[in-house]
């Protein structure tokens, strides 16, 4: 038996993370709490490395390694530097809120990193083996970090019940997955596609057995209708720094995950998945916004309007069109960017003691501070899809794709629950701009380097919506790869 | 003879009383962990048939991955276990409640 030594080249960019996170791991141990910002920025270069060696690598031609179960390709490419990107300005919100509660530790920096490991492990990955564990060491920081501020009683119920519907959703994927390699005898994505397209005749009952358990698992992941009751408890449990996390860069993966396995691997039962992402797409829009309206905690608030959104994901990727994922893509990266900013201001608005996660707290912002009440007018009219913010662009082409593939009754379902959700996006505005503030308080000052990315984040969503070419372009280009 | 379904009911059966056992269960956070074990170990007894049956080894290498991970799982899940108990000196499922979900 001959071994062949892999080309470890495709996999650069997550051997360097790995080991700048071992190292940062060991480094941290001995600083000070005085020195953490040398971890901190040692993990910001780390991402920023990491982006320079994928962009570095990138190229057209998809490249698989490690006997078939990594892959790097175009679309492993454009997935990994919007996650760099996001996690990059979730690491730099995250700071002043861990300094006022005294958990600024290094843990959270490097739960971090492995998590983003996780990731792209995931995003590139060609194999159910090397899904799996990628989205296990996603999972696995994700728990230890909702659970990370140890004092807080809320913190660890939320860590709680995403650990355990967390294990089950994983549970429900691997059964699902040995139910799909016993049929067709294979774990690569590539050759299980091929066997699928081979015995492409009839139902094979114990084929939709398994494909039934991969969306519901999937659907956990994401947190889709009716998988969703960890979501809410979870966002508002967390401390905003990991809401902040969670809700952002995994969203990236989890469409990694959703085009890897249903879209890669079960591509030929397109017709068995495409019908339970309607349902499941029909559910998330209603729910999400619907009962968004009732919360008063903006936390919860956007943790219903991520369900939502996950319903829009959803229509991208069912219609089964070329045109449909670059949109699906479009739209999650734009959420992530989006969502990042919203959390981000919650950070900006709190303090010491004080958790601005209520919508009582943006009252009278715009005569407290009227930038950043611009700026998130700018991005709640992004997540409510209110032209010419960028998110109007990524709702309109989802709706397309799925009006394209002739599913025009979801997209009027569609057009009307963005309705109904605009109208929470909207009372945030009004209460902004048109209500005096309950109390007065100084808002904290968090420096320059805060007030610049969270003005960055803001007006990125405003010029990409006027400028949409560039990201779509790069959506098409990473899907036809 | 034992046949690839007898192996496959089995499982099944393990596995749905694994997911009973999370749903039904109202007392105990550790049962929790225990079920979510039971299924892992469920879904694996699958592929160890699968893989015999089909001759091929990458259902048994996948095995043992699952078993790495779940070890992992566990640590994690029992720390967690005992930050909630030093928070609200109960590890009772009723009693967490402090959000609704």
């Amino acid at each position: 038996m001959n071994f062949e030594i892999p080309a470890f080249l495709p996999a650069v960019p997550e051997m360097f993370v790995l080991a700048m996170a071992c190292l940062i791991l060991a480094l941290d141990a001995f600083l000070p709490d005085s020195r953490r910002d040398i971890t901190y920025g040692l993990v910001q270069a780390t991402l920023a490395g990491a982006a320079v060696l994928t962009l570095w690598l990138a190229g057209p031609e998809t490249q698989t390694t490690f006997s078939g179960t990594f892959v790097a390709d175009p679309m492993s490419d454009v997935l990994k530097l919007a996650m760099y990107g996001v996690t990059f300005f979730v690491f730099l919100y995250a700071r002043p809120y861990l300094i006022e509660r005294d958990i600024y530790r290094g843990e959270f920096y490097v739960l971090g990193l492995f998590a983003v490991l996780g990731m792209m492990v995931m995003i590139s990955a060609h194999n159910f083996l090397t899904l799996y564990l990628g989205l296990e060491l996603l999972a696995l920081s994700s728990y230890a970090l909702v659970a990370f501020w140890r004092d807080s009683m809320r913190a660890s119920e939320a860590a709680m019940k995403y650990f355990v519907l967390g294990a089950l959703a994983s549970g429900l994927l691997l059964y699902g997955l040995s139910m799909i390699y016993g049929m067709t005898g294979s774990l690569d994505i590539a050759t299980v596609a091929a066997a699928l397209r081979a015995t492409e005749e009839g139902m094979n009952v114990p084929l939709v057995f398994g494909l039934v358990f991969v969306v519901v698992a999937v659907a956990f992941k994401l947190g889709a209708v009716p998988f969703h009751m960890w979501v809410p408890d979870v966002y508002d449990g967390a401390p905003t720094a990991v809401t902040l996390f969670i809700a952002t860069a995994p969203k990236i993966a989890g469409f990694a995950l959703l085009m890897r396995l249903l879209v890669e691997g079960l591509g030929p039962l397109h017709g068995d998945w495409g019908d339970m992402l309607v349902v499941l797409a029909v559910l998330s829009l209603a729910v999400g916004n619907v009962i968004a309206i009732a919360q008063t905690s903006l936390k919860r608030m956007f943790a219903y309007s991520t369900i939502a959104h996950v319903g829009f994901l959803f229509m991208g990727v069912l219609a089964g069109t070329e045109t449909g994922y670059a949109s699906a893509m479009f739209y999650i990266i734009v959420y992530a960017l989006t969502a990042a900013g919203g959390f981000g201001m919650i950070i900006l608005l709190s303090g010491r003691g004080h958790e601005a996660d209520q919508l009582d707290d943006f009252r009278g912002l715009a005569r407290r501070n009227p930038w950043f009440a611009f700026i998130m007018l700018l991005l709640l009219f992004s997540m409510a899809g209110v032209p010419p913010t960028v998110g109007f662009f990524a709702k309109l082409s989802v709706i397309q794709a799925a009006i394209g593939a002739g599913y025009v009754w979801l997209g009027i379902y569609a057009v009307v629950f963005s309705i109904i959700g605009a109208f929470y996006y909207l009372r945030v505005v009004k209460l902004m701009f048109f209500d005096d503030p309950v109390e007065e308080r100084a808002a904290a000052d968090r420096g320059g380097v805060f007030a610049t990315a969270i003005s960055v984040n803001g007006l990125a969503v405003l010029l990409l919506g006027i400028f949409p070419g560039l990201l779509l372009t790069l959506t098409h280009y990473a899907v036809a790869g | 003879m034992i046949t690839l379904s007898h192996f496959l009911v089995l499982a099944a059966l393990l596995f749905s009383i694994s997911v009973a056992g999370i749903f039904l269960n109202r007392k105990n956070v550790i049962v929790l962990l225990m079920c979510i074990e039971l299924m892992l170990l469920s879904v694996n007894i699958n592929f160890i048939a699968f893989a015999f049956f089909l001759q091929d080894l990458a259902g048994q290498v996948f095995v043992f991955f699952i078993l790495t991970v779940a070890a992992a799982e566990a640590a994690i899940g029992l720390a967690i276990l005992v930050l909630l108990f030093r928070n609200r000196g109960t590890i009772n499922v009723q009693d967490l409640d402090a959000m609704k979900g």
